[in-house]
């Protein structure tokens, strides 16, 4: 066992884990952030996704102790100050982003990373920027749909409504 | 997986050091490893990260030779060759997906040497060198086959050195499942020659097309290829495609990434 | 104007608010105090005896609990079948024993061989490599009609054979229905496969047995699409406990599309092992074990001819199907390839004749049950391909040909036991001829010949069936269930309501969408009204969420249950404005008088019911709180028309598709932000069978594409916008609010209109392919074209 500490959705965050303790597990199982999902052991699906030092990873793919120091950010710490949607959450909502829910967390840490980087992108940039994001509920229609109004641009004309 | 040890030393020196252990192993970005290791395929007994080096974290381009650290990122690579090597950026910026490119090396993945993987085809079809703690290694001594690679145990890599060529182009084609390339050629255009390296595709791992390499020596150009083939005798068959598939699209994708190069 | 609430309006899915914030509350994310977790040890092997397995020293190793084999399930029963299939000869289907664990025969990779309950999960499963298995393997049968040759190896040596039944529907008559193809003008024949899937919803399966030795009850958290009836399963036909001692909670579930419908052996060992143990036991499947042992979807192989005569009308229809159902009979897997199959095999048109065959089969691989569409899409699919190439034989119009031959006077008996009660399949090819731009397909067409491509247009109908009913019915037809639903109204003495429902949200939606429908019958705002949903200790019961039932069936217990609440209300605010019953309005959550100024508010009228003061006593109960238990009289009928556009890229024979139009009728939509959705992803799912997904076995049983790296989900650059159209509206005539059921109908109705629109294009390029096998893989298009 060694101690891991870690800033997490801006709190500080330490418990002990093996050298084997994936990060999705510490944040699941030791810190009860349960909102980071696992669906797969291949590293495909992306209801993992959280962000360390700023960049989106598969938490289920990384060793809780290379986040050692890390800044980690995770679906629970995205709301607003007051509780309220941040705008990718309440823009999943208003164009129903989401069905079951499950692989939703992964895909909102992925549409702020890819908003952070590319803060107006295409409907082809987003389509090409969740290949790690699998969702099995939506066909994907409102997720781009989504993502492409939580950038501010008029998805008025998009078919369906 | 099985219990290991973590380490995460701060110089070549420590991680080497780490390494001399019995079953001890190197970790990249881990993104093939740490999923090899759930299945129990793999038992080290200790994890020598390499993510905590700064010497592997550096990038450098000396007018005409780009180095990259061992333990640079794919999206690291995507964002800093796109100007020196734009061929290698755009290759590297297609490697999995994004959460994927933030954490996978290309240390790890030249060590690992997947049949399937790209930077094996971008090292080869570069005429890269392999740097190594203990020594430097060229491409075409480097890959060995599936999964083998000169590297002896306990040997990381430091640094790969890529040579940048007039003009190059990496085509993949994607494994629908996996998005692996189901067959993907780096095809590059140097003083010395072309060269063009093939993933994907072959049995032996990647290789190069030196039928159409002598072609493009001559001309540069797409209809350079027509008439060539590749052997299917050689290559991979599976689910997602024969061996004359997989023979066909080496030289669609040769032809596509020559005409790409411009 | 769209409305702003109420039936028809699109407010916003308020369990939104927990899954966007992290919030949900999914089986692994709960844990009971002092849990050991169960790994299971599974065949890698696809047939063998099992000469012993050694646990001693498994048994030695840190942090073992138990170690439990089929020698601790002898005394308890098997995974039941929930159908029972009469064959041609009136003979039942052969139904082996399922165990729990595998007692002396492995019959799938995959099967159960051991379970060892550990402290860690780690230690359960360094224990389980400690487990000495002495196995001696047989050979195994994967390809059905090798399985049913003379002396193929059996998968279940009491049985006679490997054929599960041999089914005739419609027609039984041979020879009147040969006299038809004898007469045709035109026989069209195909042969194809629908390729066997598996549903992988994004949560793998969990289960968690909890024992209280204070009240001798169970509690079962688990991933299931219907709690109830897994309890009623596990109790009365695998462990033998009363119900009232056991509590199933499926709390939010990360989408089913049918695979967690099901009884698994993983639920009844939790349930069984946590008193075994004396404390909780938890599973977590991992995507690998969910490839081996979630019950897989489709895998039909089929020959299916269609006579026509010399103006092209339909004249006779015959199928002959092998359905796979893997080595053990999963819940509801025999009733997939007969009744929701062959009742559908007379689609949207007039065919007179129509005869369908089926012969399931034993094989060893992972059992095969329902699939969202489940029968549907099978049916949908031949019969839409078979139209197709008629079409292109006789050069004839796809749609022409379709119209030519619809239905069109309701209520219409088909010749395989339906009666559609309404539609108008004329309308939503209108419908889709607009919206999917018919007209303009030919510049688009030019266009992608500019850049090299081929381009192809597809389109079929489809027709589905809903909310499977009535009970007697299905019961003559050997359904071991009713299928009716119930919800209970509970008006809280404030006027706030929970609406307790048997229907299960997992991603549908019901928590608004329910409440709408509620809230407009009274006329109060929506937020007063809840659903409480997915556990068996609070929702009195229920049959679950499947076959795009919910809105129909358990919507109309909900509404009759409401409706009898209302009723009851009225009868207080007549007490209270001393008026007679039949006077009382109601209207915007206000009690009337008709044709006075009195009135009385909802929330007084339920506080009333609770402080019962001034109250006819002797008339009436206090409390306001009504069940009702709804058995549809019939099926409802979604239809519709869909076209997908595609291109082919002849040098690789990778497809794109470039364009998807649905035009659908569902009748009336509660919710149509809803609806849009759940066909969306219906397409995504079609789109996602017709072009990537594939379960493949080899010869000796191993499942080749046996994770996300070999089995290709559909992503989201794999298809574009969609266009979706549901305002051809022909409301159900026999539920009280004229709703068919939409969850299915993308998954039924898309992959034919991509097979056939792949085929368009490979004969514009002149390539002279009548059919590719799904997926249409690169491989296989480029094979196909090169062949």
């Amino acid at each position: 066992m060694a101690k891991v500490s870690m800033t997490v959705n801006g709190k500080a965050a330490s418990g002990d884990v093996e050298g084997r303790t994936l990060l999705s597990s510490f944040l699941r199982e030791q810190l009860g952030l349960t909102g980071t999902h696992v669906g797969c052991d291949t590293s495909q699906c992306g209801a993992c996704v959280v962000h360390v030092d700023g960049k989106a990873v598969k938490a289920c793919t990384m060793l809780a102790q290379e986040a050692e120091g890390a800044e980690v950010a995770t679906i629970e710490g995205q709301a607003n100050a007051d509780g309220s949607l941040n705008t990718i959450q309440q823009a999943f909502q208003d164009h129903h982003g989401l069905q079951c829910g499950f692989c939703t967390p992964g895909m909102v840490m992925s549409a702020a990373a890819l908003l952070k980087d590319n803060p107006k992108p295409t409907e082809a940039e987003i389509r090409d920027y969740l290949e790690g994001n699998l969702c099995r509920c939506t066909g994907y229609h409102n997720i781009v749909k989504a993502i492409m109004a939580a950038s501010g641009q008029d998805v008025s004309s998009i078919a369906a409504e | 997986m099985y219990e290991f040890e973590f380490e995460k030393p701060s110089t070549v020196a420590e991680a080497v050091a780490a390494l001399a252990d019995e079953d001890a192993q190197a970790l990249g970005g881990g993104q093939t490893l740490i999923p090899t290791l759930k299945q129990r395929l793999a038992m080290p007994s200790k994890l020598v990260s390499l993510s905590g080096i700064p010497q592997l974290k550096e990038l450098s381009d000396n007018g005409g030779m780009l180095t990259i650290g061992g333990a640079v990122t794919h999206a690291e690579v995507a964002a800093a060759a796109a100007d020196s090597y734009p061929a290698l950026a755009e290759l590297a910026s297609h490697i999995g997906d994004p959460a994927v490119r933030n954490r996978g090396t290309i240390g790890g993945s030249l060590a690992n040497n997947d049949p399937a993987a790209c930077y094996p085809a971008a090292a080869l079809g570069s005429g890269a060198t392999i740097v190594t703690n203990a020594r430097e290694i060229t491409a075409d001594d480097y890959f060995r086959g599936l999964f083998e690679t000169a590297l002896e145990d306990g040997e990381i890599i430091t640094a790969v050195r890529f040579p940048v060529p007039e003009k190059a182009n990496y085509q993949k084609f994607l494994q629908p499942a996996s998005r692996f390339a189901l067959v993907g050629v780096f095809a590059a255009k140097y003083a010395a020659g072309v060269r063009v390296a093939v993933t994907g595709a072959s049995e032996e791992g990647v290789f190069r097309w030196h039928e159409a390499e002598a072609a493009l020596d001559a001309n540069f150009a797409p209809d350079a290829l027509d008439g060539l083939s590749v052997d299917a005798g050689g290559m991979i068959g599976d689910l997602h495609g024969t061996k004359e598939y997989r023979a066909h699209l080496v030289g669609v994708m040769a032809k596509r990434a020559v005409a790409a190069a411009g | 104007m769209p409305k702003d609430n109420g039936i028809g309006a699109s407010p916003k899915r308020r369990e939104d608010v927990r899954f966007l914030t992290g919030a949900g509350n999914y089986t692994d994310d709960i844990n009971v105090n002092g849990q050991a977790h169960v790994h299971f040890l599974r065949a890698d092997v696809a047939h063998a005896t099992i000469n012993s397995i050694d646990t001693s020293a498994a048994e030695a190793m840190p942090g073992v609990v138990k170690i439990f084999t089929g020698a601790d399930f002898a005394e308890v029963g098997g995974i039941p079948c929930g159908w029972g299939v009469t064959d041609r000869h009136g003979n039942p289907q052969q139904e082996p024993r399922h165990p729990i664990i595998a007692h002396d025969t492995i019959r799938h990779v995959g099967e159960i061989v051991a379970a060892v309950v550990a402290g860690t999960l780690e230690q359960a499963r360094d224990a389980a490599e400690a487990i000495e298995l002495d196995l001696s393997d047989k050979p195994a049968v994967v390809n059905m009609a090798a399985a049913l040759a003379e002396d193929a190896p059996k998968v279940h040596e009491d049985l006679t054979s490997n054929l599960c039944y041999d089914w005739v529907f419609g027609n039984p008559d041979d020879d009147a229905v040969q006299a038809a193809f004898d007469s045709a003008a035109h026989v069209t024949t195909l042969e194809l496969v629908n390729n066997r899937l598996v549903a992988n919803p994004m949560e793998p399966r969990v289960a968690i047995g909890d024992y209280s030795r204070a009240t001798d009850e169970h509690t079962l958290y688990t991933t299931s699409q219907n709690p109830h009836v897994i309890r009623l399963l596990m109790c009365a036909f695998v462990l033998g406990l009363p119900e009232h001692k056991v509590r199933v909670i499926a709390p939010d579930v990360g989408g089913g599309f049918g695979s967690k419908i099901f009884h698994y052996a993983e639920e009844a060992f939790c349930t069984f092992a946590a008193k075994a143990c004396g404390r909780a036991v938890k599973w977590t499947s991992t995507r690998a074990e969910a490839f081996i042992s979630d019950a897989h979807g489709r895998d039909h192989v089929t020959k299916i001819e269609l006579a026509l005569d010399a103006d092209n009308n339909f004249t006779a229809l015959r199928t002959n199907t092998m359905a796979n159902m893997g080595a053990y009979l999963s819940t509801f897997s025999t009733s997939v390839p007969s009744y929701l199959h062959g009742t559908l095999m007379a689609g949207n048109y007039k065919t007179p004749i129509v005869q369908v065959n089926v012969k399931t089969v034993f094989t060893n691989t992972v059992p095969v049950d329902a699939y969202r569409g489940a029968g549907r899409p099978e049916a949908t699919y031949q019969l839409e391909r078979v139209i197709d190439k008629a079409a292109r034989e006789l050069g004839a119009d796809p749609i022409a040909l379709r119209r030519q031959n619809f239905i069109t006077e309701f209520p219409y008996e088909t010749p395989v036991a339906l009666t559609y009660d309404t539609g108008d399949y004329a309308a939503t090819m209108d419908k889709l001829e607009q919206v999917a731009d018919v007209a303009g397909f030919a510049a688009r067409r030019a266009e992608s010949e500019k850049n090299g491509k081929l381009r192809g247009f597809g389109i079929n109908c489809y027709i589905e069936a809903c909310g499977i009913a009535p009970s007697n019915i299905v019961g003559m037809l050997g359904a071991r269930a009713g299928l009716y639903d119930a919800a209970t109204v509970r008006v809280n003495a404030t006027g706030s309501i929970s609406v307790m429902v048997g229907a299960h949200s997992h991603g549908q939606g019901h928590e608004t969408s329910f409440p709408q429908v509620v809230a407009d019958m009274i006329g109060i705002d929506e937020s007063m009204v809840d659903i409480v949903h997915g556990d068996t200790g609070r929702v009195p019961f229920g049959m679950g969420t499947y076959g795009s039932r919910s809105i129909a069936v358990c919507g109309s217990a909900m509404v009759r249950a409401t409706e009898k609440i209302i009723s009851k209300a009225k009868k207080i605010a007549a007490h209270l404005m001393e008026a007679s019953d039949a006077d009382i309005e109601l209207k915007d959550g206000q009690f009337t008088v008709a044709g006075t100024d009195k009135s009385v508010a909802w929330g007084d009228v339920c506080l009333t019911a609770y402080v019962p003061h001034n109250y006819p006593l002797e008339e009436l109960e206090p409390g306001l709180e009504e069940t009702a238990f709804y058995d549809p009289a019939n099926f409802t009928y979604p239809a519709g028309a869909y076209a997908c556009e595609v291109e082919v890229d002849p040098d690789t024979g990778k497809v794109s598709i470039e364009r998807f139009a649905a035009a659908d009728d569902f009748g009336n939509i509660i919710n149509p932000m809803i609806v849009d959705g759940q066909v969306h992803g219906g397409l995504g799912q079609g789109i996602g069978q017709a072009l990537l997904e594939n379960a493949a076995y080899d010869e000796d049983g191993q499942l080749l594409s046996a994770s996300f790296m070999d089995y290709a989900m559909p992503r989201a650059d794999d298809v574009p916008f969609y266009q979706v159209d549901h305002s051809c509206q022909t409301p159900c005539t026999h539920n009280p609010l004229g709703v068919k059921g939409c969850g299915e109908a993308g998954a039924i109705g898309s992959p034919p209109a991509v097979v056939n629109a792949v085929i368009d294009a490979l004969q514009s390029g002149g390539k002279n392919v009548a059919h590719i096998d799904m997926p249409l893989s690169p491989a296989r298009v480029w094979a196909a074209m090169n062949g």
